[in-house]
Formats: C-alpha cells, structure tokens, sequence
C-alpha cells in the first residue's frame, strides 16, 4: 500500500486504464499541458502523447458530443469537464443524445464514455461553481452516476467507470482532492453499484456521499462519545446503480435512517432512499427518516456563509440527537 | 473495379453513365418512400411527426453514392432519406415509422431517430445540432484509428445558428477532422425564412472564413453538383486535410413536418423552385446523354415495386412486443438501476 491524495489517484486511475488499452483516449479543457486546473490530470500527457491525451477549447457540447461519436465507433473515451455546473451547458449532448442513443437504437450502438467533473462546495466558489448536481443525472434514464470519498475509491470506481459499456458520470468532488488515503500498488478495479459500509453501529444508519461520507464518519464519532449514539456510516458511492440490498439491510439493522446530502433540498438521491425504505422496510423503522441537506438555496461564496448552508458536522451530530429527544 | 469506382479512383467529378443510373435510382427510392411515408400517415397507419425530404433528394443521393461503405452518416430528424441511401432497407425505415417489430429499430425510436448502424448510418438526431460534436467524435475516432473513413453530418439551415455548429466547427478545423458538414439550405428554419432570422446571407458558407474553411455553396437540387462536390470533399478529409463545410441549396417540397402545410412559403418560391424539382430535371437530362427511356422506365418500375412490396411487409409486421420498452437502456439489455 502506498499513501496518495484523492487528486493523484484521479490520474493514477487514468493511467492504469490508458496503459491497458489503446481504445482508452482523453480529452478536456486545459487537462494536458497544464494538467488540469485542479492539477488532477498532470504528466497523461508526457506519458500516453498528444494523440490520446487532447486539450480542446471551452467548448463543452463539442468536449462531450466527442467523446459520444468517439464511443460510438469504438473508442473509450474519458471527457472532463472542468467544473460539474458546466454540465449545464452540454446538458442536451449528457441527457438527449448519450443517455438515450442506446435505448432509442434498440441497441445498435454502445456508449462507453465517462465524464469526470468536479463536483461539490467547500472553496468558496460561490453559487455556479460550486454546485452539488449529481442528481440532475441521477434523473436521466441511460446515466450510470458514481461520486467517490476515497483515494482508492476514485481508482477502483473510475476503473470500473471505464470499462463498463455504458455511460457513467463520475463526481470528482473538489473539497477532497487533497486528501490522503492509502491505495495498493498493484491495478485497482472496484465495481459500480456498491455501497461501502464504513462503520457499523447499532441506532442509527447514516447514508452519506463523497464529502459528506467523511463529516458522517466524524460525526458518528462525536455521536457515540458525547451523546451515547452508535451510528452506522454507509458510503452511498454510487446513485446509479444503486445499491439498495446493502442500503436497505443496514437500515433495518439499526431501524432509523439519515441521509446527509451536499445537495438543495429538492429531489436529492436521499429522497430516493428515503422514499424506498419507506415502502419496503416501513415495519422496520423505529422512527421518521432524517435528510440533511444545504437549504434549496444557491450556495454563497463568504467562509460563513457557505458553512452555514453546508451540512457541517455540529449541523449533523445536532439534528440527529434532536430524533432521539 | 466497377466504373463508377474507376471514375472515382480516377479523381473524375464528372460522373459516368453506371454511377449516374444509381444517383437517378437513389433519388427516386427516397422520393417513393417519402410519398408512401406521407400516404401512409393520411391513413393514419404512421402516428408522432414526421419531416419529409421531398425536393431535397439530390443531396443525399449525391453524397450517399459518392461514400465508401465504412463511412459514417450523421443527420437530422429529416432523415429518412440519408438512411435509406447508406443502404438501409425499405421494409426497416417504413416499419419504424409505422412503429412495427421489422422497423430498423423495431419501433423504438420512430421517424426521427432513424438509425442504421450496421450501414454506417450513425443516427438521426431531433435536437437541432447536436449531432455536429457527435460527427466530430466519429471522425475523430475514425482519425485516432488510422481507418481513413469520412463522417458525414447532414443538417438544416436552422442548425447554423445554434451554438453546437460552431463548437463542432471549431473543434473540427483545429484538429483537422476527416469529418464533412453539409448544410441543407432549404431557406426556411421550420416556418421562418432563414434569411429574416441570420446575420449573413449564406448561413453555412460566410461562416466558413470564421474556422479557416473554404466558402462551399452547391445547388443541391441538380445531383450531379453535389456528387462532384462530395467527391471532393471526401477525398479532401481522407487524404487528412481537414473538414470541409458544404451549403447546398435547395427546397421542401411540403412544410417542415406532418402538421405544416407550408402556408408561409409565396405561391412564386414555391412554383419556382417545383420547376427545379431534382427528379424530372435529372431525368431530362439523362434522355439528352442517351440513356433510353426504357431503361429510366425500368429502373422506375423496379423502385416502385420495392416501395410496394417493402410498404406490404412493413403492413404485415406486428407490433412490437410489449417488453421490448423495457430493453436496451444498458448494454446488458435491461434497465435496472437498483439492486
């Protein structure tokens, strides 16, 4: 094992892909010369050559509608966008063509393209680069949606995104880039459609996503040592596929159920769970689901005013206890 | 070698009298399909829309003849005729639109999404636009491969004003893309007059200066022009010298789709452009290189017993079954998205 941040397993991920197979070519604004904008994606080019590693310009309907001809006559392509709010300008090429071409053909062509953006708040951004919108794709019939939380997590699961032959939108979330986490030397593939259960505990089950998986861990901390509150922590890792027998199973073992969600209220992927348990496990619940979640506000850009919309970890530990009142 | 490869090895844009036969049989299997199409919905046995491309046959006869097999085609929701000449069946077009197990997508996507992979024919695409970056991504593909096949993007006179013509342009001219733009100037954007809505008078060709592209503009109604001018720009993108953007000229002979009956259009335009109809102008022409009547009359006998028997077996297919909804969102055939 060796130690890594999240931002060098992203391009540790894209080169074991790249050196496996040929059909594996990259493209993205300012992710050769310069390496990403988030320094993610630095020395693909020096290594895989300007033919499989090309910048293009702010063009991102031509970035994704590349990737989707490029998948569809035999390539693997990766595309970055460069910060997941720009997903709105390529929206139709995401939604119109790349997730419905398959189903629309009854089968004639296949799509394996990935999108990776960074996604989520925490740099003081403000309100169009800072958005949390994986459920936007979570919506679209013909989308695969993964968001990772650890190093390990962004190579096995990015792995996993390139070989599988569907369209998978991968959620680099940006407050994690310079985390640590231990990686193994060797090829890492991880699969789609898994959750992870990172702590077991026995009152209450919290679902969490990418950079809300380490808040849910530290406040699942803080639960047990001051308030007498054993937590489970469930990395939810992927919204489509979702891994509802893992989700439902720790719910019932704990009987309660709080999802902690970067995104605006509205139509979150915790609704979606929450919704499912309620249907199917409802005779196993010891009380109301919780979702936390940033208020269906845009987010603000002062260090105050973003952490006060954010679920920070005191917001997490204060609402769960008040469950418990 | 066939002539019509030999002419075409040769460089020759004049075509000769085999490669000629086939434009005038391709023009006329699109025109006899699209007037069986449109029949067919006043029978109300085709249901959704459809946007016919009566009048503006030479174009894709005239490029659809001039590609190579593994070439791909990319185009629009008027695209009925740039599948059948790739060389889609008759049977597989008119079963999608009447939504039949035999259509080319058995029923799933309908007139608008015509799709033909297997002959190259990569898609029809109703969001105005967008498939240009796809084209783009195919030939780019096609460049990364070493393959020398040529994308093909087919699209309106509308499309040129949406931002996805201009990325994919871009994109396209900087990477020296195997990848030709054809833009089917047919003068109106769905009801509006192109020209009351476009800064330039040409909305394809005065924005080629703007990627470093040749001003292209073709009579899209006379086959031979376009034939010649495909050649051209095949040859150019297979030989790695960039994309070329073509704007052909030409007309609809109906409004823009099922509910248009094409009030807008002056009743001059209209009987202007009728005289210039593709198909009499070039079969006049023929009869003046010598081909005999005979031989038009049975090509013209022949197309329209294929129409005749293609509508009947399309009649004859059932529905598609009811689970095939349920198909083909991921490539292991299913829709799930949960465990």
């Amino acid at each position: 094992m060796e130690e890594l941040t999240y931002r060098e397993a992203v391009a540790r991920g894209i080169a074991q892909e790249m050196a496996r197979d040929q059909s594996v070519v990259f493209l993205g604004e300012d992710i050769a010369s310069a390496g990403g904008v988030f320094k993610t994606t630095g020395g693909l080019l020096e290594r895989f050559g300007p033919k499989r590693v090309r910048d293009t310009p702010i063009s991102e309907q031509a970035i994704v509608g590349a990737a989707v001809g490029a998948a569809m006559t035999g390539l693997r392509p990766i595309a970055e966008i460069m910060f997941s709010d720009f997903l709105a300008v390529c929206w139709d090429i995401v939604a119109n063509e790349m997730a419905k071409m398959r189903y629309m053909t009854n089968g004639q062509v296949t799509m394996p393209v990935v999108i990776r953006t960074a996604n989520g708040a925490g740099s003081r951004f403000g309100a169009q680069h800072s958005q949390s919108v994986e459920n936007w794709a979570m919506m679209v019939p013909g989308l695969k949606v993964v968001a990772p939380s650890t190093p390990a997590d962004v190579i096995g699961l990015l792995a996993a995104a390139v070989r599988d032959p569907d369209p998978v939108l991968f959620f680099e979330h940006k407050s994690l880039y310079g985390t640590k986490g231990l990686v193994p030397e060797d090829t890492l593939v991880d699969q789609l459609g898994k959750a992870k259960v990172l702590r077991q505990g026995s009152d209450v089950t919290l679902a969490a996503l990418a950079a809300m998986v380490p808040r849910a861990l530290a406040a699942a901390e803080r639960l047990a040592s001051e308030h007498g509150v054993s937590a489970t922590v469930v990395d939810v890792r992927s919204l489509v596929p979702l891994d509802t027998a893992t989700l439902l199973r720790e719910i019932q073992h704990t009987g309660r159920l709080v999802t902690i969600e970067e995104n605006p209220r509205l139509c979150g992927w915790g609704a979606e769970i929450v919704s499912i348990a309620a249907h199917e496990i409802f005779y196993s619940l010891d009380g109301p689901a919780l979702r936390i979640t940033t208020p269906h506000l845009p987010l603000p850009s002062a260090d105050n005013l973003e952490d006060a919309v954010l679920p920070t970890v005191d917001r997490i530990v204060k609402e769960i206890v008040e469950t418990f009142d | 070698m066939s002539q019509a490869q030999a002419s075409r090895a040769a460089g020759d844009s004049n075509p000769d009298r085999a490669t000629r036969l086939k434009l005038y049989r391709t023009m006329l299997e699109v025109r006899l399909v699209e007037k069986r199409a449109y029949d067919l919905f006043m029978q109300n046995l085709i249901k959704g829309t459809s946007h016919l491309a009566l009048g503006q046959e030479a174009i894709a006869a005239g490029f659809g003849v001039a590609m190579r097999r593994d070439d791909y085609t990319f185009c629009t929701y008027r695209g009925h005729a740039h599948t059948l000449v790739r060389g889609a069946s008759m049977v597989g077009v008119l079963g999608e639109l009447m939504g039949r197990e035999c259509g080319l997508m058995a029923g799933k996507g309908g007139s608008m999404h015509l799709t033909s992979a297997e002959h190259g024919a990569l898609g029809s695409y109703a969001i105005v636009g967008a498939h240009l970056p796809i084209a783009a991504g195919a030939a780019w593909s096609a460049q990364y491969r070493g393959t020398e096949q040529v994308a093909v993007c087919f699209f309106g006179d509308g499309a040129t004003n949406i931002g996805a013509f201009h990325e994919a342009l871009n994109l396209a001219a900087v990477w020296k893309l195997p990848v030709v733009f054809v833009c089917e100037n047919n003068l109106y954007m769905e009801y509006t007059p192109i020209g009351a809505v476009t800064a330039v008078p040409h909305p394809a060709a005065d924005r080629a200066a703007a990627y470093g592209l040749d001003s292209i503009i073709v009579d899209g109604n006379d086959v031979d022009a376009v034939y010649a001018v495909a050649m051209r720009t095949l040859a150019r993108a297979r030989a790695g010298e960039g994309p070329s953007l073509v704007e052909a000229k030409t007309y609809r002979h109906s409004g823009h789709s099922r509910a248009d009956p094409g009030k807008y259009r002056p009743t001059p335009e209209v009987e202007a452009w009728m005289k210039r109809d593709p198909l009499p102008t070039y079969r006049h022409r023929l009869l003046e290189l010598a081909i005999p009547d005979a031989e038009l009359a049975a090509i013209e006998g022949d197309v329209r017993a294929r129409v005749d028997a293609a509508t009947e077996a399309a009649r004859k297919s059932p529905p598609p079954p009811v689970e095939l909804a349920f198909t083909q969102v991921w490539a292991d055939g299913g829709f799930a998205w949960r465990n």
